[in-house]
C-alpha cells in the first residue's frame, strides 16, 4: 500500500476529487485541447495572458486521477507566472516524472508539483501527469490543433 | 504428459484441472512485483500453452524452409506443416473444404481483406453495410473505408442497456440496398454472445451475406460455420492461445472462387509476363508472398490443445468461474458491471465508482493482476454507455477462483486508495 501511496499522494486525491480552477475561463484570451488516446483523458486548459503574465487559467475536461490531479496542481502555481518562469517550471516538472526511477527525484523549486514524484515509478503513467503541460504549452503558443500524447 | 492430453481421455466427462492447465502455460509462472501473476487479459491475447511453443521451436529447428517452392525435401515438409495447418483450421470451424481457408495476419487484415477484395467488387455508392453498436473498431473501420472509396453507407444496429442486440432494430435495417452485415460472434469489452445464427438467417432471407467477427468466440465455444451459416468468418490466432500474426478467414468457396485478389505478389500467381498475369487457384490467390509459416504450425498446435481439452469442458470450467466473477463485482460496493447480456462468455467490464479505470489498472499492476483498463478498440460501445473507459476481466482455461478472489481483493485495495 505504501507504494501506492507513493503515487496516489492524498494531494493528489484531494485535487482528482475536488479539482481546482475547474471549468471555462471567462475572459480567456487562449485555449487549448489535450488528448491522451491511451486511456482517453481530456484536458482543455485556459489561460489569459496579458503582458507576458498569466493573470488566470482554468481547466475542464475529464480524466484519470494522475491527470486530473495535474492539471489542478498546475493552475494554482501557474497565476502569476511569468512566460519566462512557465518555461523553467515545466522543464523541471518533467525531469520529475521522467527521470530514471532509481535516482531520487529534484523538487528544489517545484514547490507543490513535487507530489507527483511517484509517477517516474510508473513509465505508463507518465503521459497522464504530463498532458495538461504540454496542453498549456500549446495554448501558450496559440497552437489551435488538437494536442496528442501519441 | 500436458493436462490437455489427459483431456483427451476423459473429453466431456471429468472437469479442467485448472492447476495442472495453468502449469501447460510457462509464463504464468512470471512473478510481476514478487507476487504470483494473475492475468485476466486474455481477451487482449491469451498465454501459449507448452505444446505451442515446442511446435514454433520445432518447426525452426527441423523445418524452416518456404512452402509451396523447391524440390528438396525441407520444402516439402514446410508445404506440408503449412497445408496440415490449414486442415486443421478448416476442421476447427467446420468448413468443407480447406481452400476456403485463408491464412492472414489476424482479425484485422481478415476483415481488410474482404472489405477490400469482397466490397470493392460488390458495393457501391448508396449501398448500405450493416454493423452493430457492439463492433471492435476492426470491423467499423474497414467498412467505413470501404464506404469512402465507394460511396456506401454504414447502419448501426442498435443495443439495449444490457448489451444485447435488439434483433427486431437489426431486422428492419435491411433493405434494397444492404450488401452486407458485419457483426460480431462475441463482443470483446462485454462478453454478448450474438445470436449469430439468427442475425444470419435474417440477412440470408434478403439474399445478404454476412461476415462474423470471430476474434472472441474461438477460444470459448465450438464454431461450425456452416451451421451458423457465416458466409465470411474471421479469427486471430493468439487469442486461440496460439502465435501473434497469424489468423484465418473463412470464405464461401463459391465467394472466394471469384473474389478479386487482395495483394499482389508471390505465391498469389499462376504465371507472370508483363504483358499479363493470371493468378493463382484458392486460396493461394489470397496470401501473396511468404506467408507466416511457422505461425500457422503454432495455430494448429493451439487447436490442438484446445480440441483435446474439448469444448464441453472448457465451457463448464469457464463457464462457472464467469458466473462467480459476475456474482463476486456485482456484490462488491461502489462497483457497477456496465452491460449485462443474456448470454455471455469470459469478458465482464465495470467501473469502480470514483476512479478512472487506468487508476484501477495501475493499483492492480502492483497487486500482481493483470486486466485491460481502457477503450477497448470499442469507442462507440463506451459512448453508448457514457463512460470514457472500463476495467475489464477476461477469462481463459488456466483461470481459476483464486484468480477472480485476488481481483475482487485488489478491487477494495483501489477503494482503500481512493477512499
Amino acid at each position: 500500500m505504501s507504494e501506492m501511496r507513493e503515487l496516489y499522494q492524498e494531494v493528489i486525491i484531494d485535487h482528482h476529487k475536488r479539482p481546482r480552477n475547474f471549468g471555462k475561463l471567462e475572459g480567456a484570451n487562449r485555449h487549448s485541447e489535450g488528448y491522451n488516446p491511451l486511456c482517453g483523458d481530456r484536458v482543455t486548459v485556459y489561460l489569459r495572458v496579458e503582458a507576458d503574465i498569466i493573470q488566470d487559467v482554468s481547466f475542464d475536461g475529464s480524466g484519470c486521477a494522475i491527470c486530473t490531479a495535474s492539471a489542478s496542481v498546475m493552475t494554482e502555481v501557474l497565476k502569476g507566472k511569468t512566460l519566462a518562469d512557465v518555461e523553467s517550471l515545466f522543464g523541471k516538472f518533467h525531469d520529475l516524472v521522467t527521470g530514471p526511477p532509481d535516482e531520487p527525484a529534484v523538487t528544489e523549486g517545484l514547490g507543490k508539483l513535487a507530489v507527483f514524484h511517484g509517477v517516474r515509478e510508473f513509465p505508463v503513467r507518465v503521459k497522464c501527469a504530463t498532458l495538461p503541460w504540454h496542453t498549456l504549452q500549446a495554448a501558450l503558443h496559440q497552437s489551435d490543433e488538437q494536442v496528442s500524447t501519441e | 504428459m500436458s493436462s490437455a492430453q489427459r483431456g483427451t481421455a476423459s473429453r466431456s466427462a471429468a472437469p479442467l484441472d485448472a492447476t495442472a492447465i495453468r502449469g501447460d502455460f510457462p509464463a504464468l509462472a512470471d512473478r510481476p512485483y514478487g507476487k504470483s501473476l494473475v492475468y485476466l487479459d486474455s481477451a487482449a491475447s491469451a498465454q501459449r500453452p507448452r505444446a505451442v511453443i515446442d511446435a514454433l521451436v520445432r518447426h525452426y529447428e527441423t523445418v524452416a524452409a518456404n512452402v509451396h517452392r523447391g524440390v528438396y525435401q525441407a520444402s516439402v515438409r514446410a508445404t506440408e506443416a503449412y497445408e496440415g495447418a490449414r486442415e486443421t483450421v478448416r476442421a476447427f470451424l467446420g468448413a468443407a473444404e480447406a481452400r476456403e481457408i485463408v491464412f492472414v495476419r489476424g482479425t484485422t487484415e481478415g476483415i481488410n481483406l474482404v472489405a477490400q477484395s469482397w466490397g470493392r467488387a460488390n458495393v457501391r455508392s448508396g449501398d448500405e453495410i450493416i454493423v452493430t453498436q457492439l463492433e471492435h473498431h476492426s470491423n467499423i473501420v474497414p467498412w467505413q473505408l470501404l464506404c469512402e472509396q465507394t460511396g456506401a453507407r454504414l447502419r448501426v444496429a442498435p443495443i439495449d442497456q444490457a448489451g444485447d442486440v435488439i434483433v427486431d432494430a437489426y431486422r428492419d435495417l435491411f433493405g434494397p440496398r444492404t450488401r452486407l452485415a458485419a457483426i460480431a460472434h462475441v463482443s470483446n469489452a462485454i462478453g454478448t454472445v450474438n445470436p449469430v445464427a439468427e442475425m444470419v438467417a435474417i440477412a440470408h432471407e434478403r439474399g445478404v451475406p454476412v461476415l462474423v467477427d470471430g476474434a472472441q468466440a474461438v477460444a470459448h465455444m465450438e464454431v461450425d460455420v456452416r451451421a451458423l451459416g457465416a458466409d465470411f468468418y474471421v479469427f486471430s490466432g493468439h487469442k486461440v492461445y496460439g502465435p501473434t500474426g497469424i489468423g484465418a478467414l473463412y470464405a464461401r468457396s463459391d465467394l472466394l472462387e471469384v473474389m478479386p485478389p487482395y495483394q499482389g505478389g508471390g505465391d498469389m500467381i499462376a504465371s507472370v509476363t508483363f504483358e499479363k498475369t493470371t493468378y493463382n487457384e484458392i486460396p493461394h490467390r489470397f496470401e501473396a508472398g511468404t506467408p507466416h509459416i511457422a505461425g500457422a504450425v503454432g495455430l494448429a498446435a493451439a487447436i490442438g490443445y484446445v480440441r483435446a481439452l474439448g469444448f464441453p469442458a472448457i465451457s463448464a470450467h469457464e463457464d462457472h468461474l464467469l458466473a462467480h466473477l459476475v456474482a463476486s463485482l456485482a456484490a462488491t460496493s461502489r462497483v457497477r458491471l456496465i452491460g449485462m447480456p443474456r448470454r455471455r462468455v469470459s469478458v465482464v467490464s465495470f467501473m469502480i465508482d470514483g476512479v478512472h479505470p487506468h487508476d484501477v489498472g495501475t493499483i492492480l499492476d502492483r497487486e500482481g493482476i493483470a486486466i485491460r483498463a481502457g477503450h477497448h478498440c470499442s469507442q462507440p460501445l463506451m459512448q453508448f454507455y457514457d463512460v470514457p473507459a472500463t476495467s475489464r476481466a477476461s477469462l481463459a482455461v488456466y483461470s481459476s477462483r483464486e484468480d477472480i478472489d485476488r481481483l475482487v481483493a485488489g478491487v477494495e485495495k483501489v477503494k482503500e486508495v481512493f477512499a
